[in-house]
């Protein structure tokens, strides 16, 4: 990168200064040598996610109200509040059971009916329009559509089934109800993922494995299951760092109830800072959960680098 | 033909018979939703709870959707909802290729570090800065207008990341030889390897567009007036109104799927690819 002729500035970038004179400033070297191109998004950043980020440590370090106006410093008692807050933990667990449920079930039903659609010859995008569709799908649309399924005496699930199911009306169904409509709702995305790793498995790892006398399930086992592991763990955290910030559904179908045995964690803080309006409490939840998430995120790092370390390979 | 291929041949067609009939049969479960919901939508209201329930009625009309569409603010909220989510896409392309590119291809002090910084970034769930965000933002005085809406969901990382893969596959070779050309950075960026990115600047478009397009929480947050709200939230906070008219509602919701689902139909092959491209920000 030395002595670059001066660029001719195209339209529509007159920032790009041609070369400064050598007693430039030192910030001025940097924006000459590409800083510029980063300069944008580096503000949307600092001001919409670091400053966030940093300024919600301060506040959860205060008493403070929805505007964002310290009215007292009072350290770590948010925190030791949080400990002691039986609906934080409750709601936490919700997340948790949540999270436990719906993870396998995408990753099974995602892997099934990726393998259907990757051997089935015709109609490709047929498959991946119905298994993906309810992806695209706004919250609000999917709570609608479900709560009208889900509806105790005309909706379609119980008089299809002829019972009086409490979908939504007990604790324990209402949980079962929730992980239902997320799978239908966002397995489509998963469903991809696996197609596309599928379609990446060279064909002669299958042929050579069936001039071996390898049968079909031999051949699932030994070649696709190992051949698409990267995939399925990235979608196990994937998925995991979703389901535990699982907010819009849960709210949108039954407010979190009923009595509350569905509310996610975070339905609890955004209730704490919006309609509690104590931002500083909120923040102070919002950093308990953001551990969590971190914790998990640096387990899969681990995780990666144990087995990268194991196969002598660089990634 | 020779009887053993025959016999192959004749053991594939019915393998593929026996897939193609459960893939449709599971298909057609997975289409249930929106069959009941498009069913629903065209009863009369009073019809709608009537049992035995019955998918197909022989007074079936659009009333429904007629009313929607007369009475509802469907109309007012899409158009929020493309002003926003077009802004959002528009912006967060440009910035992240800006950026991406800035990352992949210059030399600059605290390149290394900054980059950093910005991966980093995609550790941290949007949820988790969402209540200091909404007092930051209220301090700059964006509540309750467009750009408050708009400007916070377009840092975005994980974009950042994933066009900074591809520019990295960019050929140097044709970088350089426009540079002895006399072509500076900024056209060698506009002008050759904008062009060559066209691919994935679709994909991270069109997944920056459905993020921002299905965004409840945020919108949610930030606006009270209702003639800023956008599609989701409207729905959302619509629905006591409408009350148990389940016709309507189902109507409304349909309305509501429609656009991303043509979006859809014409960008499959983007998509696709914009999801493969996730995998590999992923990892």
């Amino acid at each position: 990168m030395t002595a670059l002729a001066p660029a001719p500035a195209p339209p529509g970038a007159p920032e790009t200064a041609p070369a400064r004179r050598p007693g430039r400033s030192r910030l001025g070297r940097i924006m000459q040598h590409g800083g510029w191109f980063v300069a944008p998004f580096l503000v949307f950043y600092g001001v919409f996610l670091v400053w966030p980020l940093v300024s919600g440590l301060w506040y959860s370090l205060n008493e403070t109200n929805l505007a964002g106006i310290n009215t007292e410093f009072i350290g770590l008692d948010n925190y030791r509040e949080a400990l002691n807050d039986d609906q934080l933990w409750d709601s936490l667990g919700n997340t948790l059971t949540f999270t436990a449920m719906l993870t396998p079930l995408i990753v099974a039903v995602a892997f099934g009916l990726a393998l259907l659609a990757h051997n089935i010859k015709h109609g490709k995008w047929f498959w991946r329009l119905a298994f993906f569709a309810p992806f695209l799908l706004p919250s609000a649309v999917l709570a609608d559509l479900w709560r009208w399924l889900y509806e105790p005496d005309y909706g379609l699930f119980n008089n299809a089934l002829n019972e009086r199911v409490p979908w939504l009306l007990e604790g324990d169904w209402a949980m079962f109800s929730m992980v239902l409509a997320t799978l239908w709702w966002t397995v489509g995305f998963s469903f991809l993922l696996y197609l596309a790793a599928l379609q990446a498995i060279p064909d002669h790892l299958y042929e050579a494995a069936a001039l071996d006398g390898a049968g079909p399930w031999q051949r699932m086992w030994h070649i696709t299951v190992p051949m698409v592991r990267n995939i399925t763990g990235l979608i196990v955290v994937l998925q995991i760092l979703a389901s535990l910030q699982v907010f819009d559904q849960i709210f949108l179908i039954n407010e979190g109830g009923p009595n509350n045995e569905t509310r996610p964690v975070v339905q609890y803080i955004i209730q704490q800072g919006f309609t509690g309006y104590r931002i500083g409490y909120a923040s102070a939840l919002s950093y308990i959960v953001f551990v969590l998430i971190v914790a998990v995120t640096l387990v899969r790092l681990w995780l990666v680098r144990k087995r990268t370390d194991e196969k002598g390979e660089t990634r | 033909m020779s009887e053993r291929t025959f016999a192959v041949k004749v053991r594939r067609n019915a393998g593929q018979i026996v897939l193609t009939t459960l893939g449709a049969l599971l298909a057609a479960l997975w289409l249930v939703p929106f069959g009941w919901a498009l069913s629903t939508s065209l009863k009369p209201e009073g019809d709608t709870q009537l049992l035995p329930l019955k998918w197909i009625q022989s007074n079936m009309n659009l009333d429904a959707y007629r009313s929607v569409l007369d009475t509802g603010d469907i109309p007012k909220w899409l158009v929020n909802s493309v002003i926003v989510s077009t802004g959002v896409t528009a912006l967060t392309l440009a910035v992240s290729a800006l950026a991406a590119y800035g990352f992949a291809r210059t030399h600059f002090r605290f390149r290394k570090a900054l980059f950093g910084l910005t991966l980093a970034g995609i550790m941290v769930p949007g949820t988790v800065i969402t209540a200091p965000l909404f007092a930051n933002v209220r301090t700059m005085g964006l509540v309750d207008t467009y750009w408050g809406v708009i400007l916070p969901q377009v840092s975005a990382p994980a974009m950042v990341f994933i066009l900074y893969k591809f520019f990295q596959g960019v050929p140097r070779e044709l970088e350089e030889a426009a540079r002895i050309d006399g072509a500076g950075r900024w056209r060698i960026f506009l002008g050759i390897v904008l062009p060559l990115s066209r691919p994935v600047l679709a994909a991270v478009g069109i997944f920056t567009f459905i993020g921002s397009w299905n965004n409840f929480m945020w919108p949610y947050l930030v606006t009270t007036d209702p003639d800023l709200a956008t599609l989701p939230v409207g729905l959302a906070t619509v629905q006591s109104s409408f009350g148990i008219r389940w016709a309507q509602l189902m109507a409304g919701a349909l309305l509501a799927a429609l656009p991303l689902l043509i979006v859809f139909v014409f960008f499959q092959r983007q998509i696709v690819r914009g999801v493969a491209h996730t995998g590999i920000a992923g990892q």
